[in-house]
């Protein structure tokens, strides 16, 4: 998949809370989700960014909650792929889980501007700032994780698994 | 070379043999749950996988906690999913309003959830049961359907970082502030993707309501989960409890961790986290005289029943201060049962303090407390980000519930010393 868009910057430890409040939990409805989607942090950042926009992040992106209401929204209000560098561990689940393009690099996230147009192949995992004229290579993604993703996201492997298993009783 | 105590747990629970950190494993699960916030996704994924039932029917849990009793109609609706696929799947452990508890308490409290467990819930907070030495890991929704639908998770063998707490604890400095100086020593990234492993000799001498207190709050420190070795304490309370048999596992002695960091808890005092961070835990000295509108016992923090007798212990022949409003929330409907038993709701009720039916409520902003613009809370709960209770210009001071009854008295942030 190649993904292209403008980048927003995020600064370290960006917890769910603020990228989901929890005062919209009471539904799972992406798109009612996506209204909302860092409203607490900067409430413009819905309407100003654009469907595709890439968010490039600090430390610790997603700490806090196990809500993949978090993810959802951000996928939801448009955001095609995060840069961070690192991320909390239920988020980075949730986020392969929803098919959601994750990826851990503290280079890209120092050297990169508000702004900066990218262009990011996921499946070859490289990166281009089209601004810096620069081209980063991503850190591949374990066997396992990579199979759950080319399947379609955690809920197609499961399908499958759950096909064979039926298979397997009768 | 020895093993921890996780991977000793991880390796009885999968096929793949020769464990090494970093590996991915699936490991079988022995208990799966799910709350009224995460549960109506993961019914709506587990029903789209094309399983005809969960993996077991006793070993599945349903509790409707965080907006429940519900506090409006969207939050009755999903409430509602949870019970008709409970029905429908003829799932044991669903907890209606009357029998339910905030999950983290209620599940130890219920023998559910036991030592050398997989526990994995879909709620961050699941690494509580770790006090227990099971290892518990939060999920979001779709890996929670995957559990009900496959009875095992994917996770990958993460290092440990060996915690070791030795000397004399100081007047009231309980599990909570260990736990809050651990994590401002740390950060809320110190332990990402690791386990915190807590030992040394003022573990053992910890209740299990302050183990479970410090468990809780390892995911706060992006730990992956928070484990104490089981010992006599731990078997004492899971006397009449345990549902079914279960294993302990301990480290070896010479097991590998990434880190050993050592603490020394003489030098600790109550200790108060700044916002917006867990990290941010400083002294009660350097605390005191910040004005409170509003004080939370409860939580799966701080709800148990220890928690309730130290804010009683201080509330006594007191009065909340004029201005405060401190709402006490009991973690389960035993503990609640148990504080009225005990004389203890009559003292909080006696000095001015709300006392409510089991919820997660306020804690993450649900309702049941909700801070206005510019109001300032000190709450017994697990975080205090941005927004966390309410308005996003509003503050949480994260603190022990003896810290924040004696606050409660005095109407700003202050030592239970101060108002004894």
């Amino acid at each position: 998949m190649i993904i292209k868009g403008k980048v927003w910057k995020f600064k370290d430890n960006i917890d769910t809370d603020v990228i989901i409040p929890a005062r919209y939990l009471n539904t799972s409805d992406p798109k009612e989700l996506a209204l909302h989607c860092m409203e607490d942090y900067d409430s413009e950042f819905v309407k100003k960014m654009n469907q595709g926009d890439i968010i490039v992040a600090g430390r610790n992106f997603g700490c806090g909650s196990s809500r993949e209401h978090a993810p959802i929204a951000l996928k939801a209000a448009g955001v095609s792929c995060i840069i961070a560098k690192s991320f909390a561990r239920i988020f980075f689940r949730n986020a392969i889980n929803i098919g959601l393009p994750i990826f851990e690099s503290e280079e890209i996230a120092v050297q990169c501007s508000e702004g900066d147009f990218l262009e990011v192949d996921t499946v070859k995992g490289i990166l281009k700032n089209i601004n810096k004229d620069k081209t980063y290579k991503l850190n591949s993604l374990p066997a396992f994780i990579q199979n759950i993703i080319s399947l379609g996201g955690l809920k197609e492997y499961v399908k499958e698994e759950v096909r064979r298993r039926n298979r397997e009783d009768v | 070379m020895g093993k921890t105590i996780v991977e000793k747990i991880l390796s009885a629970h999968t096929d793949t043999d020769n464990l090494k950190i970093g590996d991915i494993i699936k490991a079988r699960v022995d208990f799966a749950f799910a709350n009224d916030i995460t549960a109506p996704m993961a019914i709506k994924y587990f029903k789209e996988s094309g399983a005809k039932q969960v993996f077991d029917k006793k070993r599945v849990g349903l509790i409707p906690d965080h907006f429940a009793p519900n506090k409006d109609i969207k939050s009755a609706e999903q409430c509602k999913l949870l019970k008709e696929f409970a029905q429908e799947y003829e799932i044991e452990n669903y907890f209606e309003i009357g029998k339910m508890g905030v999950e983290h308490a209620l599940l130890p409290e219920k023998g559910l959830v036991l030592p050398g467990d997989v526990v994995v819930g879909a709620d961050s907070h699941t690494d509580t049961s770790g006090a227990l030495g099971a290892f518990a890991i939060g999920v979001g929704s779709t890996d929670l359907a995957a559990v009900m639908a496959l009875g095992e998770v994917w996770l990958k063998i993460p290092p440990t970082i060996k915690f070791v707490y030795s000397g004399k604890l100081n007047i009231w400095v309980s599990g909570k502030d260990l736990i809050l100086y651990t994590i401002s020593k740390i950060g809320v990234d110190g332990a990402n993707y690791k386990v915190m492993e807590f030992s040394g000799g003022v573990i053992r001498s910890l209740s299990m309501d302050n183990r479970f207190t410090m468990c809780n709050m390892a995911i706060e420190a992006g730990a992956k989960t928070g484990i104490i070795e089981p010992d006599e304490i731990t078997l004492e309370y899971l006397k009449g409890r345990a549902k079914r048999p279960f294993q302990i596992y301990k480290s070896d002695p010479d097991a590998h961790y990434e880190k050993i960091i050592k603490i020394d808890v003489s030098k600790i005092e109550p200790q108060v986290a700044f916002p917006h961070l867990p990290e941010n835990a400083k002294p009660i000295s350097e605390a005191k005289g910040i004005k409170i509108d509003q004080s939370i016992i409860g939580s799966c923090t701080n709800g148990r029943i220890e928690d309730l007798r130290i804010a009683a212990e201080i509330l006594k022949g007191q009065q909340v201060h004029s201005e405060v409003r401190l709402i006490i929330i009991p973690a389960t409907q035993e503990v609640y049962l148990q504080a009225l038993r005990e004389g203890l709701v009559d003292i909080f009720i006696s000095s001015g303090a709300a006392v409510s039916t089991p919820t997660c409520g306020p804690c993450l902003g649900g309702y049941m407390g909700i801070l206005a613009k510019g109001e300032r809370a000190i709450s017994t709960t697990n975080r205090n980000f941005v927004g966390r209770m309410g308005h996003p210009e509003s503050e949480v001071y994260l603190a022990s519930p003896a810290v924040a009854a004696a606050s409660a008295i005095a109407g700003r942030i202050a030592s239970p010393e101060e108002v004894k």
